[in-house]
């Protein structure tokens, strides 16, 4: 177990620096100069305090520097939390920026995420043994899944939205609220937290409901649960069993699916108009700002590798045939 | 007596019709007998296994009754025939290597199904650690998941586990085939041990291996196309048997001292014939030596000698 963590975090160390660097490097790739950008915003004319500028602005972002230096900088700042500064909002720290959009993403991410695949894979397991249901939930979970986030997403947004005026369609609050601890603001927050929540539940849900009952009625044909009924156990123990081991492929999935969720939270967050890192992705690309960009990215890796190594351990502890170090039999 | 099986009949539903499996058998095993069934595949050994102890999804009880110690077993009732599974009649399956939930320690699931049948694990704890020493294994299999067991070990697990409750009826469906010599040999010694010692009333082992069952089995039954063939003791069919068919399966082994340069190993012409729609009459007759016009008619299954009996009207 001990070998199996170790060589786990050297994998996502090396994963963390790849990504990492690929990240300081894809934004200097892109066409486009950030700093002419900020002094454009300015609109002067004159050339000396163009160049004055330009100056400025290249030593205050360290670009003046050559690549190597600026690479070494960029992991040395890194280590100290500093993320650089925001082009699109300067000054603004891109740490404090990102930060502040954190808590959105992880707020329909992490219920979606979680909620979809208990709620899937209860509705798959109870498909497999009901017919009634699974005439029902299999088309719709087909059809569920085959969207694309944001085509799903736009559909609530025109249905429950536009049309039926249960739910506000865009941004993370009233534009009108100052954010603050009060029950108004509580309240607000949670109305337009739901079109989001719903979309990116939606859409996994039919996937885990599909793979579930695939599995279980898998799980139910092996030899296991055939010997489990022919020496006369009941449906409960041979269902509960092949709950079990139907889960481990799904949890799996999970690991797989947890950046194509990713991807669809930042979709769907475009959508809205969602304060979250979606929105702020978008608006580092178009304003070019690599330093916001690379600190969004950031924290989306940092949070998929998290994410992947906590369901690595969690697999290790739920399956035995992948634990390291069994003793094998000898007699 | 034991188990009585009369005029049983168990199709499989396809879809283009029944499969007549099991066409009408009827037998009977005594208290600690150890009956073998030998026969080629598709004869409907396997069906006739499952059909004392669970149907599966695709099988049609048709018709015929099983009794197990004079009371009637609710075959074609899945729900009914749990009370009797594993209590009365319980089963080693073909497939022991993976007959256990790879994700749960052995001792867990004999638990979780001692719980299933209100037996509490601990009161049964001393003889299940008892019965694994008798079969050579180490009490600590139970905290193991059967991915640590050889596949030896794990025909061993299952043949405990299978007769704890000491059923009145244990079916043993190709117990030794997945083994190498030296492994089916120990089972095999297990399967007598625990009919001597009381485990397991009586015993029903179905193989295609005859030479296994020459070591096992008191009696043999020699199944052909959903019918039977010839019941008698072992060495009698081996060294004397009656129907043409199981002069043929036994004249198909090879002997120890024979030698096969110059002789040919004879093997029985033709195939057996469709369940589908099978023949009336004798099912043997396309490929029978002694078949005649009689052969149209189905030969009764009646006793010849003492403890044997035989279907063909050339035999009398």
């Amino acid at each position: 177990m001990r070998g199996y963590l170790a060589r786990k975090t050297v994998i996502y160390g090396l994963t963390f620096v790849v990504a990492v660097t690929l990240n300081w490097l894809i934004p200097r790739l892109m066409p486009g100069d950030p700093v002419q950008r900020m002094v454009a915003r300015a609109a002067v004319q004159h050339p000396e305090t163009i160049a004055a500028m330009t100056a400025y602005y290249e030593q205050t972002f360290g670009l003046d520097l050559p690549l190597w230096q600026q690479y070494l900088n960029y992991w040395a700042a890194l280590f100290r939390g500093d993320l650089g500064t925001s082009v699109w909002l300067f000054p603004a720290p891109v740490a404090q920026v990102v930060l502040d959009a954190v808590p959105y993403t992880l707020g329909i991410m992490i219920p979606a995420i979680l909620l979809s695949f208990v709620v899937g894979n209860s509705v798959g397991a109870m498909a497999a043994r009901s017919r009634w249901l699974d005439n029902v939930a299999l088309p719709v979970g087909y059809l569920v899944t085959a969207m694309p986030y944001m085509w799903l997403a736009i559909l609530l947004a025109w249905g429950l939205g536009v049309a039926l005026g249960w739910f506000p369609v865009a941004g993370g609050y009233d534009f009108g609220m100052v954010p603050q601890w009060s029950w108004a603001f509580a309240g607000d927050l949670l109305q337009h937290w739901v079109l989001p929540f719903l979309s990116l539940f939606l859409v996994s849900l039919g996937g885990w409901a599909i793979g579930m009952r695939n599995l279980i009625i898998y799980e139910l044909e092996s030899d296991y649960a055939n010997y489990l009924s022919a020496l006369g156990a009941p449906k409960r123990l041979v269902r509960q069993y092949a709950f079990r081991n139907a889960m481990l492929p799904q949890i799996t999935g999970l690991a797989l699916q947890l950046g194509t969720i990713l991807g669809g939270a930042l979709v769907t967050e475009i959508v809205f108009a969602y304060p979250g890192l979606g929105k702020l992705v978008l608006s580092a690309i178009q304003n070019q700002d690599f330093f916001l960009l690379q600190g969004t990215l950031l924290f989306v890796v940092i949070g998929v590798l998290l994410a992947n190594f906590v369901i690595d351990i969690v697999y290790v502890l739920v399956d035995p045939r992948t634990r390291t170090g069994l003793t094998g039999g000898t007699s | 007596m034991s188990l009585s099986v009369t005029d049983l009949r168990v199709h499989y539903r396809t879809l283009r019709g029944d499969v007549k499996a099991l066409d009408g058998v009827t037998f009977e095993v005594a208290d600690g007998e150890i009956m073998g069934i030998a026969g080629e595949s598709g004869c409907g050994k396997t069906t006739l296994g499952k059909a004392l102890i669970r149907l599966d999804t695709r099988m049609k009880h048709a018709g015929g009754t099983v009794a197990l110690d004079g009371e009637k077993l609710p075959i074609a009732d899945d729900g009914a025939m749990r009370r009797h599974r594993y209590r009365e009649v319980s089963l080693i399956p073909q497939y022991a290597m993976s007959a256990m939930n790879p994700t749960r320690k052995i001792g867990r699931m004999i638990r979780d199904l001692l719980a299933a049948h209100n037996v509490r694990y601990a009161d049964v704890l001393p003889e299940l650690e008892r019965r694994l020493k008798l079969v050579g294994l180490d009490i600590d299999v139970l905290k193991r998941y059967p991915i640590e067991l050889s596949g030896g070990m794990k025909q061993r697990v299952v043949l405990v586990l299978s007769t704890l409750l000491n059923p009145s009826l244990l079916i043993g469906d190709e117990v030794t085939s997945a083994l190498d010599v030296s492994s089916q040999k120990a089972v095999a010694r297990a399967l007598v041990e625990f009919r001597d010692h009381g485990f397991v009333r009586s015993m029903i082992v179905i193989t295609h291996d005859i030479s296994v069952l020459f070591q096992v089995a008191d009696t043999i039954l020699v199944m052909y196309a959903g019918h039977l063939a010839e019941k008698a003791p072992a060495r009698t069919i081996i060294d004397e048997p009656l129907h043409p068919y199981t002069k043929m399966l036994i004249g198909a082994l090879p002997k120890v001292g024979d030698r096969y340069e110059e002789q040919q190993l004879e093997g029985i012409e033709g195939r057996p014939p469709s369940l589908l729609d099978p023949p009336a009459g004798c099912r043997f007759r396309a490929r029978c030596p002694l078949a005649h016009d009689r052969c149209a008619e189905a030969p009764p299954f009646r006793e010849v000698a003492e403890g044997h009996q035989v279907a063909c009207w050339a035999v009398s």
